[in-house]
């Protein structure tokens, strides 16, 4: 096996971990392919299995013979290894360091995976367009599938069935498409039932410097407007942005050739900058200078709370125009596989009461992040604590994931799933045992046959056992739009996430605990109460012989 | 009534700040406690009700297109705008306002003209709902140590104390004497906190007048008496909750702070809590951050920042959390003071009395803490507060940072408080309200001179039948969080702004739906169920076929309940966005312009047009007009603030002005 030769030491003995709030453990430390194993090999003491895809960065240090690894994980955790020996201490630093750094996809965990529960209903084949398309059927036939992109040739990052306005033909789509950034042409990404108004997503039209257009295109989006109705177009850009785009060939649409439609600029940061603001966000939450002025500053610098609020504003604006104007809307930013995701996303979990459940909320996430060409193996390489220049990675899953969170603690009640749903997401998103978010498109993961080699993380979250511990005890069905707030003092840091390792959750542990009680408690005595109401009924239309023993 | 130049304006503007589209006009009602306005054209009576005592300042803004605008600010961080379309009107208003607002004399306060229907008996009766006699029992005293001393009876001692003070049994009355003339305003060592389990103290008092040199051999003989009432320690701390410079500059003065030589075993400590004045700046900074309309994240964290609010709660949170450890852990007494004794002691011994002993983390107990280590022991709520008109200097939010202290700890354990947040904002509320007695004076003494207690009503016996609103559903008495001492954590990051109490009038900036009030909903039922369920059982066990028949005819009282505790959704208001783009689609074709190029402002102006029209037709859903009533200032609706309230029940209506 090709991992033997990267572990130059496979077990070492008296190792020490320290995990904040937890005692510490000695023990064994063994390396695997793709683990990192400390056992204690006592029976009350719990182990550590740790995936290396999960270690964000290492550091080492040394005193004496006495040597230590600092691990830093993608989920934001940091844990101390003392390793006695120094040579064993290096050999393992640089084994992690390789294994947490494997470049080729099919040597990650999921391809050597194998689930010890029975997989009853495969994720792979839970969302295909197919279905969402029969369901848009049912609401309106201003729609068609199209397959222009069977073979992944006219836009690289799209799925192979498109849906797409009833009276473009597949010619136009081309044409559309050489028109858009990366081929992603304007298709459909939510039908709202209440008023028939959609939303479109595409990437950044290239009009460069002298404005070019392409009568496709204005046709392709005007075929989604009523007769005269107007629509807007976000560009999850500033103005300036989008300006400058235009001398690398991108650009906006110019107002002359779309005339039906009204353009707002708005002003999601992109990714790289993202990634900026998560370094220094985390950097300020493990900072352990006790200092209120640092804390409240760093945090203000890292933007990061900024950034929460600019997207969600211009997910709740996209909202506002379909909802509340009555009129469609296509977003955009550049690419297409970030800020627009965000917004698209959000948008329908403010508009669409489905979403707001489990199964809902995994349809979106396969609909809108990893069919839609989300880079997520580019963009969660790395996290927080990457200390190498960042390439493509950025958190942009983990600032929606937070938006949604922002929302879920102003509407309490009104999601089927709780936070660790959330969160759960989070971490899987940069480190699993699945295959879902593996590859950066469904080309790629069409290539890499993740749905025959590895297993779904659906297949996995929505066994029953596994679910429980994220559904929402509070949850009641909403048919309503839910428009959150958007004021800074209406938005929260997501301690979740950012908080998570760095302070004892026992307290709010058991005040879930204690929520979860009282429903469960009260939902006993409902049954209770209706079945006795039941035998006393019955009992009542009994006739004597009970009342003469 | 002769301070009202205009008892009655028509045609005046209510400016939501929110929203304005949710502007209304109506007829403004002065009368001598209240500033009405109500709203007319639509069929619900909309009224805002404004006491005189809670507001804070008046300010006139310049006039206009629309009018002449007042600006109201209150104590509980309500502003309200009005309208005028006549300047007479409004300058009118303003003056009568300002001065209504700002009373001479405390016979002028609300409380003395509040008149519910309740008799003489009952009134005094709800004096006696808190009885400090019976909490100082409830600690264990008086004991063979501890006992209460007569001399501060006729207040002679110390006429900012109260008249029974405990003292250790071993003091004799010239040591308290002496000690008492070494102190900031006679301001002698007493107990505040007994703990009975392991016998240490926290014991309170003003800064000694040490100056660079002096000493008082009783005021050690007294300091030596609480260390030996502790039998199982061997010193006792001292600790001064100023910063050190501050207590330094003091020496100068007279005063200062205990000098190490001349007590024996105390260890001395420097705390580092701010003074009055640099919290009331402070404070003055959060609210400004609150108040900012739509701001930008960066404005308010820079902004909340730079108020140092939260900074100030930290260092009041550790020096009640260093005092609660000394105490529980290491079993030894503390004496605390500041300069006078009555701000920064009373924030840190309350806040350790309920990090320490989990009675006053109950209802009950918060009310008592407040009687014994506020009311009691000389907080100065008038000065504080700002009940009369007076000196601006001596104004200062140090009952709000308890109470602020107290919401934080709340935030980390959220099973460990019978009370919920309510509870805390209906205090504050109530603090500066002057609706009730209980926070009218400086001191014992003043109120006994009053006749507080003759002449108006107590707040306590009225929080306590609303009690069911104050209750936090996740109260878990046996739950380890709440057994012992409880060690909240104060790293930065644990400090929250509050926005439920800076922002409580701003209903768009709060979650639409709150998991307490399910909650509360749910726990209520299950109380239903519960008696429902043990009918049932009883019926069943006697199988009584005459009883089966009535009970039948209950049935299905709670079937149409089932989801009772979704209701808490507001529906009106889930269905109402706010403004994510200032002014784009609400008109406003200006704002628009800017981001779009000259090009589109025609087409802007039409769309402008269409939105509007669109927003009357919605304007059914949004919660809109409605909801003037939850912004009264809620004094009869109490404890429910929150809700609607009926405005023939009060006794001063408008029409009575």
């Amino acid at each position: 096996m090709e991992f033997a030769e990267l572990i130059k030491t496979p077990r070492v003995d008296g190792v020490v971990l320290h995990r904040p709030f937890m005692p510490t453990v000695e023990g064994t430390l063994c390396l695997t392919g793709h683990h990192l194993i400390l056992s204690s090999r006592q029976d009350n003491t719990e182990e550590l299995w740790l995936l290396h895809a999960n270690i964000d960065s290492i550091e080492k240090r040394f005193v004496g013979s006495l040597g230590t690894i600092i691990v830093k994980c993608k989920d934001l955790r940091v844990i101390q290894l003392d390793i006695p020996g120094m040579e064993e201490c290096l050999n393992i630093a640089s084994s992690i360091e390789a294994l947490s750094t494997l470049d080729s996809v099919s040597l990650m965990y999921p391809f050597f995976y194998r689930p010890l529960f029975e997989v009853i209903e495969d994720g792979w084949q839970l969302f295909v367009p197919e279905e969402a398309f029969k369901d848009l059927e049912s609401m309106t036939d201003e729609w068609r599938l199209s397959e222009v992109n069977k073979d992944f040739s006219v836009c690289p990052s799209y799925p192979s069935l498109l849906t797409v306005p009833k009276d473009i033909d597949d010619e136009s789509l081309c044409k559309a498409a050489s028109f858009r950034h990366g081929g992603r042409f304007p298709v459909l990404s939510y039908y709202h039932k209440k008023n028939g108004m959609v939303m479109m997503r595409a990437a950044q039209p290239l009009t460069g410097t002298n404005g070019r257009r392409c009568k496709e295109d204005e046709k392709l989006i005007n075929a989604t407007l009523c007769a005269g109705k107007r629509g807007y177009i976000i560009d999850t850009r500033t103005i300036a942005v989008a300006q400058q785009a235009k001398a690398r060939g991108g650009g906006f649409e110019q107002e002359a050739n779309y005339a039906q439609w009204r353009r707002i600029h708005k002003a999601i940061e992109r990714s790289n900058v993202l990634q900026e603001g998560l370094i220094k966000l985390v950097e300020a939450c493990n900072d352990q200078s006790h200092s209120m002025d640092r804390w409240l500053s760093k945090l203000e610098a890292s933007n990061w709370q900024s950034n929460v609020k600019e997207i969600l504003t211009t997910a709740c604006l996209a909202a506002q125009c379909i909802d509340r104007e009555g009129a469609s809307v296509l977003v955009h930013g550049t690419e297409g596989t970030d800020s627009t995701l965000q917004v698209t996303s959000l948008a329908q979990i403010i508009l669409d009461p489905a979403c707001r459940t489990i199964r809902g909320f995994e349809a979106l996430i396969e609909r809108e992040w990893l069919q839609a060409g989300h880079p997520f193996q580019q963009r969660c390489a790395q996290s927080a604590y990457s200390n190498g220049k960042p390439r493509s990675e950025a958190p942009v899953f983990l600032l929606f994931l937070d938006c949604v969170w922002q929302i879920l603690r102003q509407f309490p009640c009104s999601f089927q799933f709780n936070e660790n749903f959330l969160i759960m997401l989070f971490e899987h998103a940069y480190a699993s045992q699945f295959g879902t978010f593996l590859g950066n498109s469904v080309a790629e993961r069409l290539k890499l046959l993740l749905s025959q080699k590895t297993v779904s993380l659906w297949s996995w979250v929505n066994r029953p056992q596994e679910l429980e511990r994220f559904l929402n005890p509070l949850y009641e069905p909403n048919n309503l739009v839910i428009w959150p707030s958007v004021a800074p003092q209406s938005l929260l840091l997501w301690e979740g996430v950012f908080l998570r390792w760095n302070r004892s959750t026992k307290c709010l542990d058991e005040a879930y605990q204690e929520m979860v009680h009282i429903i469960e408690y009260n939902k006993e005595l409902q049954n209770k109460v209706n079945s006795l109401r039941r035998q006393l009924a019955q009992l009542e239309t009994e006739d004597g012989p009970l009342q003469t023993p | 009534m002769e301070h009202i130049r205009m008892p009655k304006v028509e045609n005046v503007w209510l400016v939501d700040r929110s929203s304005s589209r949710r502007t209304q006009v109506g007829t403004l009602y002065l009368t001598a406690t209240h500033t009405i306005f109500v709203g007319k054209g639509s069929e619900d009576r909309n009224e805002l009700w404004v006491l005189h005592s809670l507001v804070c300042n008046v300010v006139k803004h310049k006039a206009s297109q629309s009018g002449y605008p007042l600006l109201i600010h209150c104590k509980n961080f309500q502003v309200i705008q009005f309208i005028f379309p006549q300047e007479s009107d409004c300058h009118d208003v303003y003056i009568s306002l300002s001065r209504l607002s700002r009373p001479e004399k405390y016979e002028e306060l609300y409380c003395f003209s509040f008149n519910p229907n309740v008799g003489k008996a009952e009134r005094e009766h709800s004096w006696d709902f808190l009885d400090l006699k019976a909490e100082y029992s409830r600690m264990g005293l008086p004991n063979k140590l501890w006992h209460v001393t007569p001399i501060n009876r006729e207040y002679r001692v110390c006429d900012t104390y109260p008249a029974d003070l405990f003292v250790p049994k071993s003091v004799t009355l010239p040591v308290i004497v002496g000690s008492s003339k070494f102190r900031s305003r006679g301001r002698f060592p007493t107990l505040s906190y007994y703990c009975k389990e392991n016998h240490a103290t926290i014991c309170r008092s003003s800064q000694p007048l040490s100056g660079f040199s002096a000493r008082c051999l009783e005021d050690e003989q007294m300091l030596q008496a609480i260390m030996k009432s502790n039998p199982g320690s061997r010193f006792m701390y001292v600790v001064d909750t100023r910063p050190k410079l501050n207590a330094m500059a003091n020496r100068a003065a007279g005063k200062g702070y205990e000098n190490e030589d001349n007590y024996c075993n105390i260890k001395f400590q420097f705390i580092g809590i701010e003074n009055i004045h640099v919290m009331r700046n402070s404070q003055q900074k959060l609210i400004e951050v609150s108040a900012l309309r739509s701001p930008s994240m960066g404005e308010f964290l820079t902004g909340l920042e730079n108020s140092d609010w939260l900074r100030h709660i930290k260092s009041i949170m550790e020096a009640g959390l260093f005092i609660s450890k000394a105490v529980a852990e290491e079993g030894v007494s503390v004496l605390v003071h500041c300069s006078d004794g009555w701000d920064r002691t009373a924030q840190v011994c309350s806040v350790a009395s309920v990090l320490l002993d989990p009675y006053y983390r109950t209802l009950k107990g918060l009310m008592v803490l407040f009687e014994k280590d506020w009311v009691s022991f000389g907080h100065r709520f008038s000065h504080r507060c700002g009940h009369l008109i007076g000196e601006a200097k001596e104004v200062s939010p140090v009952i709000d940072q308890f109470l602020e202290c107290i919401w934080q700890l709340m935030e980390q354990f959220p099973c460990a408080f019978e009370y919920n947040e309510k509870f805390l904002i209906s205090i504050h509320n109530h603090i500066y309200s002057c609706h009730y007695g209980n926070f009218i004076c400086n001191s014992q003494k003043e109120r006994k001179d009053l006749c507080i207690k003759e002449k108006t009503h107590s707040i306590w016996p009225h929080l306590w039948e609303n009690k069911l609103d104050f209750m936090n559903p996740l109260f878990k008495p046996d739950q380890s969080q709440n057994q012992g001492l409880l060690r909240p954590s104060t790293a930065p990051y644990c400090f929250k702004y509050w926005r439920r109490l800076y922002n409580r009038f701003d209903r768009e900036l709060h979650p639409r739906q709150s998991e307490l009030d399910s909650l509360m909903t749910v726990k209520e039922e299950t109380q239903q169920l519960e008696e429902e369920l043990a009918l049932y059982e009883q019926k069943m066990a006697v199988l009584d076929k005459e009883h089966a028949k009535t009970l039948y005819m209950q049935k299905g009282v709670l079937d149409s309940k089932q989801a009772l505790w979704s209701l808490p959704l507001d529906t009106s208001l889930a269905n109402t966005p706010q403004d994510y783009i200032s002014g784009f689609i609400g008109g406003a074709p200006n704002v628009f312009t800017l981001q779009q190029g000259e090009r589109e402002s025609a087409e802007v102006c039409l769309y402008g047009d269409k939105t509007k029209s669109s927003d009357a037709d919605n304007s059914d859903q949004e919660s809109g007009v409605a909801d003037f009533s939850s912004h009264s200032s809620g004094e009869e609706s109490l404890p429910s603030e929150e809700s609607v309230k009926d405005p023939d029940s009060d006794e001063t209506g408008p029409n009575r002005a």
